[in-house]
């Protein structure tokens, strides 16, 4: 990764992950432990794939709160349901296909249309799951969820702003999906950034092209904005991370600023992030949207590099959207 | 609001699951669409659960302490709006509003609209895993709180039915008490016809359950089973009540056409006469 990288991890800080390159998973595992240490009420769920979705921890710190499921979603959405109304805040965790996909509609029926207080937290979101292919990597997972009444999508950048996305959604009440990432990813986040539901992080406004990523991508996103800086390209960037609420506010304020937005994302282009920014705009404040993503197609086995490469989802596909759009 | 009167008086229970009955008739006949059958097969097991065997109060429906019902086979939400209302959680006129707009008793039944609810159900499948759940939490805060769900036959044909079968078994969740309503028709046709259950009681035991065979007409026999189901310990109980669909209506009794029509106001007449409530 580029320069910013090393300017942001000159300021690490091992206990809230700034600065420190891991995977969102492993920042999720470390962050319930911690919240299982503080708070009573965690419990958590996992669909046998608790060495994967790191929810191990927990169960080995705290066992009697941690319930296996088994290889059974629908039945581990239900059971996280029941958990929520006797007042336990249940996080259920297993990979985003199968938690988002295999238990979409007791999402939809127990757990949203009650507005129950569960949190999904899926791991292995996208391509970047890798070598396991297109039957293990959830391209569809945030527009399934962002469908629903009631639940909050959120998708966080990096080990850092992971920790706080998980201590933040167990204190808010109500249904919430955040997907995190298999593969370790580089720090982002500055180390005075506070994660709030429905807050974009500005990371610098643009007067061109604004782009607007999430997940992954947001590094993908800052490293063509230096590369796009040498071309002069002038482009801001933000972290959409929350999808659901979107955070109008701040693209309004972009859209107003720049002509050009494009959304980057490791999901289908279809439903996303790309799809939420493209519908809020064309309704407020038409500006031209191009959407960086999967285009309508599954994805197959391969080193992850090699599949964002692949499938278009690098910094210099962002680089040649935004100079052929221009 | 007066207080609710409990008792495992058979005669008195009897009574209760009548007037279940009757209010179930009266709203479906207002509201011209719903489920008859399934709500009219289960009344007796209802009513000996609000009436009897579950610790609840009607003015405080979120009491820590209560036993929680989950209704999994929603679409006899009539019966649990009767029993609802028969007990005290709100004005038996609400009745009336059944499936109207506006009105907090939906077709199928929502936790947000409705005191007495504990969670929306109406997809079939979904509300043993629930009942799991809340087990477990009770159990994480030591409470001594139980958990009765309510399944019709045709709905354990739902593999999430016997996932959730599995997890209350694996975690010896013996405070969940499920019932089936065992009977034996659902939309299509006769069970057997449409997707074979059978052995119902083998597959249960085999999941790990103490199963309760009973008629779930006979009162005795759910009076004893609710109360023995308590006594077992370690593993779940499951009482699978044989029943007629649209019991207590000779006309609707066994007929797979009721499972979602309405009595016109001629077969009220005629349901009301055959329950005793003459004259209205």
């Amino acid at each position: 990764m580029g320069s910013r990288t090393q300017e942001v991890s000159e300021k690490t800080d091992k206990k809230n992950f700034s600065g420190i390159a891991m995977a969102t998973r492993d920042a999720y595992g470390e962050a319930l432990a911690e919240l299982g240490k503080t708070n009573d009420d965690i419990v958590v769920l996992d669909a046998d794939l608790s060495g994967s979705t790191k929810t191990r921890k927990f169960s080995q710190l705290f066992p009697k709160r941690f319930f296996n499921i088994g290889i059974s979603e629908q039945d581990m959405a239900g059971t996280a349901g029941g958990l929520s109304l006797t007042g336990k805040i249940p996080f259920a965790s297993t990979f985003a296909i199968f938690e988002t996909g295999r238990a979409w509609e007791q999402i939809r029926q127990t757990v949203c249309y009650s507005n129950l207080n569960v949190k999904l937290v899926a791991t292995h979101g996208g391509l970047t799951v890798g070598e396991d292919g297109a039957s293990h990597q959830s391209l569809e997972d945030l527009a399934l969820m962002r469908v629903l009444p009631n639940m909050t999508v959120i998708v966080p950048a990096d080990g850092f702003e992971t920790k706080q996305v998980i201590d933040t959604v167990a204190e808010y009440k109500g249904p919430v999906y955040v997907r995190l990432g298999r593969s370790k990813v580089p720090p982002v986040m500055p180390a005075d950034y506070i994660f709030k539901i429905g807050k974009a992080h500005v990371f610098n406004a643009g007067t061109d092209v604004t782009l607007i990523a999430n997940g992954i991508m947001v590094s993908a996103a800052l490293e063509a904005r230096d590369i796009l800086k040498d071309k002069g390209i002038d482009a801001g960037v933000i972290n959409m991370s929350t999808i659901k609420p979107l955070d109008t506010e701040a693209l309004l304020e972009a859209a107003s600023k720049t002509r050009l937005i494009v959304t980057a994302e490791e999901h289908s282009i279809i439903g996303g992030l790309g799809g939420a920014v493209a519908e809020f705009l064309s309704e407020n404040h038409p500006v031209k949207v191009m959407r960086i993503g999967v285009r309508d197609s599954f994805g197959c086995s391969g080193k992850p590099s090699e599949l964002l490469k692949f499938f278009g989802l690098t910094s210099d596909d962002i680089v040649k959207i935004v100079v052929n759009s221009l | 609001m007066a207080e609710l009167i409990k008792s495992s008086d058979i005669g008195f229970l009897k009574e209760q699951a009548r007037k279940i009955r009757i209010a179930i008739l009266k709203m479906l006949t207002e509201a011209g669409s719903g489920h008859t059958g399934g709500s009219l097969s289960s009344a007796d097991v209802v009513a000996a659960l609000y009436f009897y065997k579950m610790k609840h109060m009607p003015d405080e429906p979120k009491w820590e302490l209560r036993d929680r019902f989950i209704l999994s086979k929603g679409h006899a939400a009539p019966l649990l709006y009767a029993a609802l209302a028969l007990t005290g959680y709100f004005d038996v006129s609400l009745l009336n509003t059944l499936r109207k707009f506006n009105s907090p008793l939906q077709g199928h039944p929502s936790s947000k609209l409705l005191q007495g609810v504990e969670v929306s159900t109406g997809s079939l499948g979904q509300g043993l895993s629930i009942s799991n759940g809340m087990a477990l939490g009770l159990k994480l805060s030591n409470s001594n709180s139980r958990v009765y769900c309510l399944l019709g036959d045709g709905e354990i044909q739902e593999g999430q039915v016997w996932e959730a079968a599995m997890t209350a078994s694996h975690y010896s969740l013996d405070n969940v008490c499920a019932i089936v309503d065992l009977n034996d028709l659902q939309i299509d046709g006769r069970c057997s016809d449409v997707m074979k259950i059978d052995p119902v009681a083998k597959k249960w035991a085999a999941f790990g359950w103490h199963v309760f065979e009973i008629d779930g007409h006979k009162m005795e026999e759910i009076v004893e089973a609710l109360d023995s189901a308590e006594r077992i310990k370690i593993k779940p109980s499951v009482i699978l009540a044989k029943t007629i669909k649209g019991k207590g209506v000779s006309i609707f009794e066994n007929k797979v056409e009721y499972h979602g029509i309405t009595p016109t106001a001629e077969e009220l007449k005629i349901a009301l006469k055959e329950l005793g409530e003459d004259g209205q």
